[in-house]
């Protein structure tokens, strides 16, 4: 995580009035397609389109890529994208599509791909005109990701690339993959490399993008297969065999515990007043006002409003890990709650979306299709969805073996 | 109001300078071997009601300027913030320190809300090192009802008796609130004075002593004036709440880092028995929860120092989130060590005794979690 100052530099303090007033101005509104709860279920073009439009027009403004050097196309700045970040949130703007792009694929080009690679791919991936998916989980390599089978054979100044990737978020979509695979069969992790590879170019010529339906009944995770893509050497990341070095840079930007703050815009799918906003415990507090409860309402319930409160307070305390993990004068180890962040963040989430169907009760029955559904429904699409988050990007199990080796020293159970 | 609150939760230089002396004091001198010979020395259950500690460690505290620290300015002490009494109190959780220095901090957030002549003197005596305790909870423990079953007699003596005073034995004076036909005071008794007696309770923590305190007819210095206890107190009650919790985090560190040693080099099956999940998450988990505890007490103890308005309501969450850490990290530490966490010998059931006994002190965490469930439930739209 980058140190943040205690105090907004001037620099910090002028950007932040920027947003400020251009969010003011700019706020995109809200499109005529419904948008998923998030990025990582959308299936509908038209929604993405509009997305897209969403992002553009913050880039263009200065609000994505901020702490990128301007040759790549960033804004040139130190630590600004976590202020506009606060104002994108403050401002309730809608989520930003290319998520995979901007949090993973973005820093892992950044630190590793060579200049000219850098330059051509980075500002339309900052800009959201082209979608990034990640290609790392296969069949056989889900935790154990070093697994890889997926194979890239030398052939002169290219390589030839088969293979099978599974759960490739927004593959349907995606201009380009970052791919990690093996080049080598001898050695599990000093055998695998990295590269990006244009993947929508390719479609139906050595790629295959196929739909895989996740238990909500929504799409946006794919399986790609290659057989006989040819990608350039020009698009491997840093050395042949250095893949899982590359590897870790996504993964930890990906757990938010990496060096680059990842822009991220309020995330929401809804304008506030129609919608609810899962996660939040507020939200809660007011769905458990309208639910009854034997001449009372569920709100009255002091089990639940037990449970409510613990609810909160972890909220509370996450985001007040989230202001220590800055001042490093108080943390033991400064990787103890970056390492922390996507695990406690998406059990909270999980949590909060749990205690929603004891909220309801029976009513927690009905879905986002049926109209007496309490909050349209949303909550149960939320409990469902957090499972996306609690397995995707190294499941919890694998964050608490990351935890207790890294940060306890606890032996490792590979 | 929204006070703002440093991004630093108020740690500055000063605040973490005294913070890393006062690790470096107990390193050197309040190992747990230590801790155990001095008193741990008796082990049946029936024993007698016992007060173990070490009074030069305490004279040296004192020297050290601790009980200075926090002492506003008007009264001849430093005027650090309450942070740094949190640090402090962090400090002295992760060696179980046995010593008044938390009754004493705690009776001095009191005096200091007081804003009396007669409280800012004691403060004076407290920065110089006077051990002072405090009596403001009722039988449960909770510090909402202020009403103690003490009186103020017509001729300003205080009869009646109060309980749960922490290290009651090892302070020379109590500030305790009283009733009147005016209302709730707060005032100031000398625990040597006639008319004032301890009676020891049987505690389970060996870190720190209890006592019920009986007046007849004591001698009592008004503090606060009848009918000012509530206000007082309440005001108080934030950095009350913060010294604790911060008392029981350090004291969950420990607890946490002795048993990841242990998990370490521990062999069984031919391996540590850290490389176990249903050892190693655990402990994750324990982990996790020291760090909510400890954010939350420090942002609420910045929130005291900045005099923001829901100082208290932050308060309340680190207490229940620190108690219930407290319970949690006690029993992984004792289970994890196995055959050996059972017993009188291992270090673990000194710090497991003192954070059983925190939890509850001073409302445990559903206690605190009502209160706010008063406040945000039932306030929110
Ligand atoms: C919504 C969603 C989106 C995703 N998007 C992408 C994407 O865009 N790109 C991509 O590459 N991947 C993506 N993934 C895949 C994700 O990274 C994997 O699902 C994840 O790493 C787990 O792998 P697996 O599914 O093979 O489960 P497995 O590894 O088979 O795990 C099954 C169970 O065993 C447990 N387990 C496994 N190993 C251990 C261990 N050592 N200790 C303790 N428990 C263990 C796991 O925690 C889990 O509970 C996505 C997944 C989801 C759910």
């Amino acid at each position: 995580m980058a140190q943040a100052q205690h105090t907004d530099t001037a620099e910090q303090n002028e950007f932040r009035a920027y947003c400020r007033e251009w969010l003011e101005n700019n706020h995109p509104g809200w499109p005529d397609v419904p948008l998923p709860q998030g990025a990582l279920e959308l299936s509908d073009p038209a929604a993405l389109e509009w997305l897209q439009g969403w992002q553009k027009s913050a880039f263009e403004a200065g609000l994505i890529g901020c702490d990128y050097p301007s040759e790549v196309g960033g804004g040139g700045r130190e630590n600004c994208q976590l202020i506009a970040n606060e104002e994108m949130l403050a401002a309730r703007t809608p989520y930003l599509p290319n998520l995979i792009g901007l949090g993973m694929a973005a820093p892992t080009v950044f630190f590793h791909a060579r200049d000219s690679v850098k330059q051509d791919l980075l500002p339309k991936l900052f800009s959201g005109e082209e979608i990034w998916c990640q290609g790392f989980s296969e069949p056989g390599a889900g935790s154990d990701l070093a697994n890889q089978q997926t194979f890239a054979r030398r052939d002169g100044d290219n390589w030839v690339i088969n293979g099978h990737k599974v759960w490739t978020t927004l593959a349907h979509f995606a201009s380009w993959m970052i791919l990690l695979c093996r080049t080598d069969k001898e050695d599990k992790y000093n055998g695998l490399s990295y590269f990006v590879v244009p993947i929508k170019e390719a479609l139906g010529k050595g790629v295959t993008v196929r739909p895989l339906i996740k238990l909500t009944g929504e799409t946006g995770f794919n399986e790609v297969l290659f057989d006989d893509l040819i990608v350039p050497d020009e698009y491997r990341l840093d050395e042949v065999g250095a893949g899982w070095k590359v590897a870790m840079t996504t993964l930890s930007h990906e757990r938010g515990a990496g060096p680059m703050v990842t822009p991220a815009s309020g995330g929401m799918s809804t304008k506030e007043e129609s919608g609810v906003s899962t996660g939040s415990p507020a939200s809660l507090i007011a769905l458990a006002k309208t639910q009854a409860r034997g001449g009372k309402t569920a709100a009255d319930d002091p089990l639940l409003r037990d449970e409510i409160v613990k609810l909160i307070i972890r909220r509370q305390a996450f985001r007040q890990n989230e202001r220590r993990a800055r001042v490093s004068a108080l943390t033991d180890h400064p990787m103890r709650i970056p390492l922390q962040n996507k695990l406690v963040s998406s059990e909270l989430n999980q949590d909060v979306a749990q205690l929603a169907y004891q909220i309801q009760g029976a009513a927690s029955s009905l879905s986002v299709a049926d109209e007496r559904a309490p909050d349209g429904g949303q909550w149960q699409l939320a409990y469902m969805n957090s499972f996306g988050i609690t397995i995707a990007a190294g499941t919890n199990e694998v964050q608490r073996n990351i935890l207790g080796e890294r940060v306890l020293g606890l032996p490792k159970s590979k | 109001m929204s006070t703002k609150q440093p991004d630093n939760f108020g740690f500055g230089e000063d605040e973490t300078m005294l913070r890393d002396s006062a690790r470096k004091f107990f390193t050197d001198n309040c190992g747990a071997d230590k801790l155990h010979a001095l008193v741990a020395g008796d082990f049946n259950p029936h024993r007698e009601s016992e007060c173990n500690w070490d009074r030069d460690l305490w004279r040296q505290v004192v020297e050290l300027g601790w009980t200075a620290a926090c002492i506003p300015e008007r009264a001849a002490g430093i005027g650090m913030p309450r942070v740094a009494a949190v640090a402090l109190a962090e400090e002295a959780g992760r060696v179980a320190f046995p010593s008044p220095l938390l009754a004493t901090f705690m009776a001095s957030f009191v005096l200091e809300a007081c804003h009396t002549a007669a409280a800012d003197q004691m403060l004076e005596a407290i920065a110089m090192g006077k051990p002072v305790t405090l009596a403001i909870a009722d039988i449960a423990g909770s510090p909402e009802e202020v009403e103690t079953d003490v009186r103020v007699g017509a001729d300003g003596c205080l009869s009646g008796s109060v309980c749960l005073v922490q290290d009651a034995r090892k302070c020379d004076a109590l500030v305790v609130s009283a009733g009147s036909e005016t209302g709730t005071g707060l005032y100031l008794v000398d625990l040597g004075a006639e008319g004032v007696e301890i009676v020891p309770d049987h505690i389970i923590d060996l870190t720190r002593d209890q006592a019920s305190i009986r007046f007849d007819g004591a001698a009592a210095i008004e503090v606060g004036a009848p009918g000012s206890a509530k206000a007082v107190v309440e005001a108080a009650l934030p950095a009350i709440l913060c010294v604790l919790s911060a008392d029981m985090v350090g004291a969950g560190e420990w607890l946490l880092q002795t048993t990841v040693e242990y998990a370490r080099t521990r062999i069984q099956f031919d391996r540590p028995i850290g490389f176990f999940q249903a050892v190693k998450h655990p402990l994750v988990n324990v982990m996790i929860e020291i760090d909510d505890a400890r954010s939350l007490t420090y942002n609420a103890a910045c929130a005291a120092d900045v005099g923001a308005d829901h100082a208290l309501r932050l308060a309340r969450m680190a207490k229940s989130r620190a108690s219930d850490m407290a319970v949690f990290s006690a029993s992984r530490a004792v289970q994890f060590h196995g055959g050996i966490g059972f017993t009188w010998e291992c270090y673990v059931h000194l710090f497991f005794k003192r954070q059983m006994h925190s939890q509850t002190l001073l409302g445990d965490g559903r206690h605190h979690r009502h209160l706010l469930a008063e406040e945000l439930i039932s306030s929110a739209a």
